[in-house]
């Protein structure tokens, strides 16, 4: 059996009394690429928030590259080395691409002047590059600010930033949401860029084209249950369809929803 | 959602969109401001063809009108002084309007540790503390101004990080504690007869070497070092700075202690200058001061603005308090057109972000 490098057990949320979520078992090998789906409200984005400490879990477990975490905030899952790309972009608009790859972790020198210590841009710089070439990221001019730039290289920025510190699993919540297509697809080029380095990905999307493209296995959400674990080649689209509008349920879930 | 609903539509890139640093704008509108005084002298009959700003009685060896250049740039140094903090605390989200009461209570406060003993061969009339406190060596008033502004300083900051009361309130609570300080400290006697070395300080042209001398190392800051850009990143969007794990709490509270230290220098400058500290010292100065970093650029929003900004908009603020008493416009008029100017200012920088927005 391949390493687990997530797995919830039970994970449960409540908020009053909403049961968002419920005893949610799921399982990330190193190295694969799970979507999420489910309808609005099925619990895909409370799963999320669970697992990155945005919120904390009402019970259940979350086990994380063979140890079972505790994040109190997102921080602290980054820190243990999960990456989130948010729906809303955690950017800072008034900086330049390089600010906002390293913000947060910036290049320095001079270091013994504590908070003045000062910022090699130069380096910065040229691991902007390099990470932008690896992503495949076209940003015309990485000087530019944030404000200045189009939602779609907004979003490959936020994804880049990801992309580019060697975390240990990556989640995306709808990244392709709000994009055009051309944008979408450069989007999915990076998805492909992680997959081809071995990076596990979880990957939170309505699109089922785009969910049939780039992962491995399907994970339905349904009324904060999950009701469905499919491997790609042995589903499509009406198939999945089926389990996201209750018509279906998967054989070992019966009885979930 | 809304931040990524704009734009959408492929990969385009305009060089000439591109405009120029936002201080060149500030700078050409300094140019024109003395432009438009300088016309006023020819074209306003009570003038008698003055010039505002060259020499035409020969009074000097430049072309300029030196004396009127000085003044300008010593009156608004002190003032500038201030700026330069508030720069910093206002590109971080926040508003500092503590910092003219504390220019009069840390006067206060450092002129009591740098009186003379004798006064033309007298005791001094004005003393504060017993005869331990006279021609105490200049380091000690300096240090001890310095660790009351960081001191206030600190308290704004912890106040707005922790306490997550708007900076508006924490520094305007700020506001009347200082003053009452500056009252309370000699129960409104001025305070008086510093010593030669503390008095060296603010001598001559010295506040205008310290506003200079602060605003590159200030600019090298912001610019160049972590403490600079993690303002900006604060400024600019609060949530994603504390996701990327910058400490945004702690950084708040240095930003507002390095703001009310300048502004305490700024009050040893200015009671070294003018020999004496007032409890009313310092009026109008936290206004005056945001006042040079709007006109200079510094966006209210936050995430906006430059040093050099704050310098040419202290030097815009400067040309016209001038310019109106050049041209012998009335003090009260002085203060409705400063009102003014400042809400243009402020306009000017909402169209321009409007317009940045759009353009995207």
């Amino acid at each position: 059996m391949a390493d687990i490098i997530l797995e919830t057990q039970g994970l449960t949320k409540h908020y009053g009394g909403v049961h968002a979520l419920n005893d949610a078992n799921f399982k990330l090998e190193k190295g694969e690429h799970v979507a999420i789906m489910g309808d609005n409200g099925a619990g895909k984005s409370t799963f999320v928030r669970q697992i990155t400490g945005v919120e904390q879990r009402t019970s259940g477990k979350v086990i994380f590259d063979g140890q079972e975490v505790n994040f109190a905030g997102p921080l602290d899952a980054r820190e243990a080395g999960i990456e989130t790309v948010f729906q809303t972009l955690a950017l800072a608009d008034a900086l330049d691409v390089p600010d906002n790859l390293f913000l947060g972790r910036e290049k320095t020198k001079w270091d013994w002047l504590g908070p003045f210590k000062f910022l090699d841009y130069k380096a910065m710089r040229a691991d902007t590059l390099a990470a932008l070439e690896k992503t495949g990221v076209k940003i015309p001019n990485i000087r530019n600010t944030i404000q200045n730039m189009s939602g779609g290289q907004r979003q490959c920025v936020a994804i880049a930033r990801t992309a580019s510190f060697h975390s240990k699993l990556t989640i995306m919540d709808e990244p392709t949401a709000a994009l055009g297509v051309q944008e979408t697809s450069q989007v999915e080029n990076i998805i492909r860029t992680l997959k081809d380095q071995g990076e596990p990905l979880i990957l939170v999307s309505h699109n089922m084209r785009q969910v049939m493209d780039l992962v491995d296995r399907i994970v339905v959400f349904r009324r904060g249950r999950i009701v469905a674990n499919l491997r790609k080649e042995e589903t499509d689209g009406q198939d999945i369809v089926a389990y996201i509008t209750g018509a279906k349920t998967g054989a070992e879930f019966e009885g979930a929803a | 959602m809304s931040e990524t609903s704009h734009g959408i539509g492929g990969l385009t890139y305009d060089r000439k969109k591109r405009s120029l640093p936002g201080e060149v704008n500030i700078f050409f509108a300094l140019i024109l401001i003395v432009a438009v005084f300088e016309v006023l002298g020819q074209v306003l009959p009570y003038m008698n063809g003055q010039s505002f700003l060259f020499d035409t009685q020969d009074r000097f060896d430049t072309i300029f009108n030196e004396a009127r250049l000085r003044i300008i740039i010593l009156q608004v140094s002190i003032i500038g002084i201030i700026a330069l903090g508030v720069t910093q605390v206002i590109i971080s989200g926040g508003i500092d309007l503590s910092s003219g009461p504390l220019v009069g209570a840390t006067a206060m406060i450092v002129m009591s540790f740098a009186q003379t003993e004798l006064v033309n061969g007298n005791p001094n009339p004005k003393a504060v503390f017993g005869e331990w406190a006279f021609d105490l060596p200049v380091l000690i008033p300096v240090v001890v101004g310095l660790l009351f502004g960081a001191m206030i300083g600190a308290i704004n900051g912890s106040l707005i990080a922790y306490t997550r009361i708007p900076p508006f309130i924490a520094t305007l609570g700020m506001f009347l504690i200082c003053r009452g300080i500056a009252q309370a400290w000699t129960r409104g006697q001025p305070v008086s007869f510093p010593t030669e070395g503390f008095a060296a300080l603010g001598k001559g042209m010295m506040p205008v070497f310290w506003f200079l001398g602060i605003a590159v190392l200030m600019h090298v800051i912001m610019r160049y070092t972590l403490h600079g850009k993690h303002t900006y990143a604060i400024g600019s969007n609060e949530d994603a700075a504390r996701m990327s794990g910058i400490n945004v709490n702690r950084h708040k509270v240095r930003v507002y202690m390095i703001a009310s230290m300048l502004a305490a220098f700024a009050a040893i400058v200015l009671s070294s200058k003018n020999l004496t500290a007032q409890s009313g010292m310092g009026i109008f100065y936290e206004l005056y001061a945001i006042a040079m970093a709007v006109i200079g650029g510094v966006s209210l929003t936050g995430g906006r603005g430059s040093i050099p900004g704050t310098v040419l908009g202290a030097m815009v603020f400067g040309v016209i308090q001038s310019g109106f008493t050049y041209i012998k416009l009335d003090a009260f008029y002085q203060l409705m057109a400063m009102g003014a100017i400042i809400i243009a200012a402020v306009v000017l920088d909402k169209v321009r972000q409007e317009r940045a927005a759009s353009r995207s």
